[in-house]
């Protein structure tokens, strides 16, 4: 048997191989950015979006006990990449926790709803109903913010498709929560 | 008599006082008027068919259009601290305003001119700007939802934007979030907290919850809250004490949406035109 047999024959019990797995399963490994205030987590993810990066802003597992209403899960292969772009705006998370065990995993924001003949989706506190047959947008509910019936106006009634954006016309953190039960919505049609 | 202090979503909107009335599902307003969607024009809308029952005076509106930026809610905050000390109200509610501490402390400087001092309810952006300033303890009655209450009970909180429980709602923490706005001074003296269970609360104790009925389709129209907030402002200016407005404002509330038997896409003004046969059928009950 060459050299060159006998290493591909016995490659599994190797280290080097081991370590490469090790590779592999940390691609697919997660970590959440926790922020001071959610405004910080708005900022964050237009920096790292803008960059290609993709993320899924989502609520903070239990067991942290800091940071605000909202996290943003990254992979966590690219942590030093991410830390460096937003190093740059100078906007920097207060911890970054690796998804580690059940108990740090991030919950999810959204919770769907089907009524048949409508749909509604909530994102944290800010819900958005369509008829699904036409996506006519039939209602808008949450929220305590001063935006909040200027948005509602401003979208029930027009189709996914025609109403303006919440990020585009909202101000406030429900206007954002409204931007994000806005996108779960077209992702569900 | 009842004043009612909020926005109108639109720019175009005056800064503008006087009797408000509905006519053909708007609110009218000397030479203007609004579509009753939600927010403030809903709140009146409840309190002027609650009005109706009770037999009371169309309820004063103070106005603005603002679409959350803030700059009609400072116009109609200068229009109060100088003209409130005029009024002889016997209830103000606060309601969608941009939250300024600053013109905030001004507004309460007028209130203490007044002839007499009408008993002060906030809710919404002006309940944010009370808790802001310190002074939540000067207000009667706030009307949060769960994730407000949040807000209310993190003492360190300066903004919404600072505080967990706010967008993600924790429906199970709401006794712990109670005991902690009044430990720290940052409720009213009552509250009414809306959601799925309405608390009605006093100095930290809850007096009585009201959970039924519970309509689901309610969930997704927007404005019930504001109705809730619209009642009880109506019940207490008819003279009823602020324990059993909540109480009775909770569950017409909730049955004004049974006696709508809503889909998804109803719209709050059918829920408000139910609110006469349901607050009739309340107070019969009580």
């Amino acid at each position: 048997m060459s050299l060159l047999n006998f290493f591909k024959k016995n490659m599994n019990v190797f280290p080097v191989y081991s370590k490469t797995a090790k590779q592999d399963s940390r691609k697919s490994e997660r970590a959440i950015l926790v922020f001071d205030n959610t405004s910080e987590v708005i900022q964050a993810q237009r920096t790292l979006e803008k960059k290609g990066w993709k993320l899924r802003v989502m609520g903070p597992p239990p067991e942290i006990r800091n940071g605000c209403d909202l996290v943003i899960e990254i992979p966590l292969i690219e942590e030093l990449n991410i830390l460096r772009t937003l190093q740059e705006t100078r906007n920097v998370p207060i911890k970054v926790v690796p998804v580690s065990s059940p108990l740090l995993q991030p919950v999810d924001i959204f919770q769907v709803k089907d009524y048949g003949d409508y749909l509604m989706v909530r994102a944290a506190n800010m819900k958005i109903t369509i008829e699904k047959e036409n996506q006519l947008i039939v209602n808008i509910s949450g929220g305590g913010c001063p935006d909040v019936p200027y948005l509602a106006g401003e979208m029930v009634g027009k189709s996914l498709t025609e109403s303006p954006l919440p990020k585009d016309i909202g101000h406030t953190l429900c206007g954002y929560a409204l931007q994000l039960a806005y996108e779960e919505i077209l992702r569900q049609c | 008599m009842l004043a009612i202090v909020g926005t109108i979503p639109d720019t175009g909107f005056p800064v503008i006082s006087g009797k408000v009335h509905l006519k053909n599902d708007r609110i009218t307003i000397k030479d203007q008027s609004a579509p009753i969607n939600r927010g403030t024009p809903a709140l009146l809308a409840a309190a002027i068919k609650c009005g109706e029952v009770l037999g009371l005076e169309s309820p004063i509106g103070f106005l603005v259009g603002d679409i959350g930026l803030g700059d009609g809610s400072r116009l109609l905050y200068d229009y109060l601290s100088k003209k409130l000390k005029d009024f002889n109200l016997q209830v103000l509610c606060f309601h969608y305003l941009q939250p300024d501490v600053d013109w905030q402390f001004k507004v309460l400087d007028a209130i203490e001119k007044m002839k007499r001092r009408p008993f002060l309810i906030a809710d919404a952006g002006y309940m944010y700007a009370a808790k802001m300033s310190g002074l939540s303890q000067e207000y009667d009655l706030f009307t949060p939802d769960v994730g407000e209450l949040a807000f209310l009970a993190d003492e360190e909180a300066p903004h919404p934007f600072y505080t967990r429980g706010f967008i993600l709602h924790e429906a199970q923490k709401v006794l712990e979030l109670i005991k902690r706005a009044y430990e720290h001074q940052n409720a009213a003296v009552h509250l009414l907290i809306k959601g799925k269970k309405d608390y009605i609360v006093k100095d930290g104790i809850t007096f009585n919850t009201v959970s039924n009925p519970s309509i689901e389709n309610m969930e997704a129209i927007g404005g019930t809250g504001d109705t809730l907030t619209g009642i009880v402002s109506a019940l207490i200016s008819s003279g009823m004490g602020p324990k059993q407005a909540s109480v009775i404002a909770a569950k017409t509330n909730r049955l004004a949406g049974y006696y709508t038997q809503p889909n998804p896409a109803s719209q709050i003004i059918d829920i408000i035109s139910n609110i006469p046969q349901a607050l009739t059928e309340v107070l019969k009950s009580m």
